[in-house]
């Protein structure tokens, strides 16, 4: 496998649909160079995944990857890290390359409910893990933008790395932005390509319309205008 | 190994293999993938007067069999172009043309005479037809004076091959090409997309910002074989053939229909490998079928 960083996607084919016709991106949730195995976190959302859910061991996948840029390498030793729902994949992986930089970060993740919970042990082998979910089944009640993590003042952070829906990075890079903690987003426009030539997933910055699949999908979030995503 | 060189209006190409406008970038996003003198030819983004933003996000909706975009003509002007990315061009072994688009007469011809000042760049495509632009675009695409006019108008400044890329979104064909052969052109492009629109019935809201877009892919192959076999049939000028062409036997479809060269252009986003194994493609079906050239499929299409 080429050389992988936290962040980076993968644009899969999902074949023999009509009503799948275009790759579908997925963040790289962990690799494993040694077992040479690269892990996706699919949730089954529409025809595409579906298909995906039905794959058995064995079965090959048409796979174009490494794509985008990556998540910083942070400066100091204080990171937290959020994920919303399917956002959390990317976070594992993160996880593991901060630990191989003798970094051990904070997990903050939300999900709807507890039955949509999953790995929060693993998570835990890299740091410690906070949890909420919406209906307060599992963890603290509410979105992650209510956890109490984020009641501390100052915040006992230096950066954020972030991944989920649209409006949950919004949330959190305005707290961020106003406890002075630098906040990268992790973003999931919907795009054709991947790399780099439709430009179809464009994000306003402060550098006019970005490809959230070449100069991101990572940005830094006091870059973002996030009015273009709706 | 069959011949696959192609000459149309004095330009040469290895083999009947390009990319279509918007589709591929500036090429250099696929050097990761393939060496891209394995191409006929490249057809580079749309250039126009100034900058462009394009339209606001989001721009693109999968549909049955394709997809629907509204990209809007991004891009960095005509400046920015012969400075930063023409010098970059001319590393590549293959014909590079560049996709010339304008909302007035008088912007088309101010692209179209700086592209004529740039060597090595042996031929423009003029963009009359793209649907996602407010003003310009397929405005003049879609009516034959207007077409014959802006043609005329950028024929009396470009001395290189002029290629004409055509509008589908029209009464007749047959009647467009005529007015742009009219207007001096040289080479005739068919199909641009076929205006579409993809709704979400949840939010009961349309799915792209522009509401309508650009429909693109195997969907609209079947119109853009039985355009290209009607504008064969009606002019005399060479035709670049594109719309949903997927793999080697779609290219070979349209050579039948009367293209001499092939674009591929949404293909390259399902698979960015896809253009040079649609050459190799070519090339076995001219063997298999003890073909000697390339060119004896030009319109061959067997109809009775």
């Amino acid at each position: 496998m080429p050389v992988i960083l936290p962040g980076q996607f993968v644009q899969v084919l999902v074949h023999n649909s009509p009503s799948t016709f275009l790759r579908r991106p997925f963040s790289i949730h962990f690799v494993d160079y040694a077992r040479n195995t690269l892990k996706l976190l699919v949730q089954v959302k529409g025809e595409g995944t579906r298909h995906m859910g039905m794959l058995a061991p064995g079965d090959t996948l048409n796979l174009v990857y490494p794509l985008g840029n990556s998540f910083s390498v942070p400066a100091s030793h204080k990171v937290l890290l959020v994920g919303g729902g399917a956002g959390v994949a990317p976070l594992m992986f993160m996880g593991d390359f901060l630990n191989q930089k003798s970094i051990r970060p904070d997990f903050l993740v939300g999900f709807r409910s507890a039955d949509e919970v999953s790995q929060v042990e693993e998570y835990s082998k890299y740091g410690k893990v906070y949890l909420s979910t919406d209906d307060g089944s599992m963890g603290e009640k509410g979105f992650v933008t209510q956890n109490p993590v984020f009641n501390q003042s100052p915040l006992p952070y230096d950066r954020i790395y972030c991944c989920g829906p649209d409006a949950m990075m919004h949330a959190v890079a305005n707290i961020a932005a106003e406890k002075g903690v630098a906040c990268e987003v992790s973003l999931e426009n919907y795009m054709a390509c991947g790399y780099g030539v439709c430009l179809c997933c464009i994000t306003q910055t402060d550098k006019g319309n970005e490809r959230v699949c070449i100069e991101g999908p990572v940005f830094d979030a006091a870059r973002l205008k996030w009015q273009s995503n709706g | 190994m069959a011949d696959l060189n192609i000459n149309i209006a004095g330009m040469q190409f290895k083999n009947p293999v390009t990319t279509a406008s918007g589709c591929f970038g500036y090429g250099e996003e696929f050097r990761d993938f393939y060496d891209l003198g394995l191409l006929g030819g490249i057809f580079v983004k749309a250039v126009t007067g100034s900058n462009r933003d394009g339209n606001k996000y989001p721009r693109m909706a999968e549909t049955p069999s394709g997809m629907l975009n509204s990209v809007g003509l991004q891009n960095k002007g005509v400046d920015h172009f012969c400075e930063f990315i023409y010098p970059r061009l001319r590393e590549f072994n293959t014909q590079i043309i560049v996709n010339v688009s304008g909302s007035t007469i008088e912007e088309y011809v101010k692209v179209a005479e700086r592209i004529n000042e740039l060597e090595g760049i042996p031929a423009i495509e003029l963009n009359i037809s793209c649907p996602n632009v407010k003003e310009g675009g397929m405005a003049f695409g879609v009516v034959p004076s207007t077409a014959t006019e802006v043609t005329r108008a950028v024929r009396d400044v470009y001395k290189k091959v002029l290629m004409v890329k055509l509008s589908p979104n029209v009464t007749s064909i047959t009647e467009m090409a005529k007015a742009v052969v009219d207007g001096g052109a040289d080479v005739l492009t068919l199909i641009n997309t076929l205006l579409g629109m993809a709704i979400n019935a949840e939010t009961q809201r349309p799915v792209i910002s522009t509401i309508t877009g650009g429909l693109s892919g195997p969907a609209i192959k079947p119109v853009a074989l039985r355009m290209v076999w009607q504008v064969f049939k009606a002019v005399k000028i060479p035709i670049v053939g594109l719309g949903g062409i997927m793999n080697a036997t779609d290219a070979i479809e349209f050579m039948l229909a009367g293209a001499s060269v092939i674009q591929v252009g949404t293909a390259n986003f399902i698979d960015p490998m896809v253009a040079p194994k649609i050459v190799e493609g070519i090339n076995e079906y001219l063997d298999r079928h003890n073909i000697a050239s390339a060119r004896e499929i030009i319109g061959a299409l067997k109809v009775c």
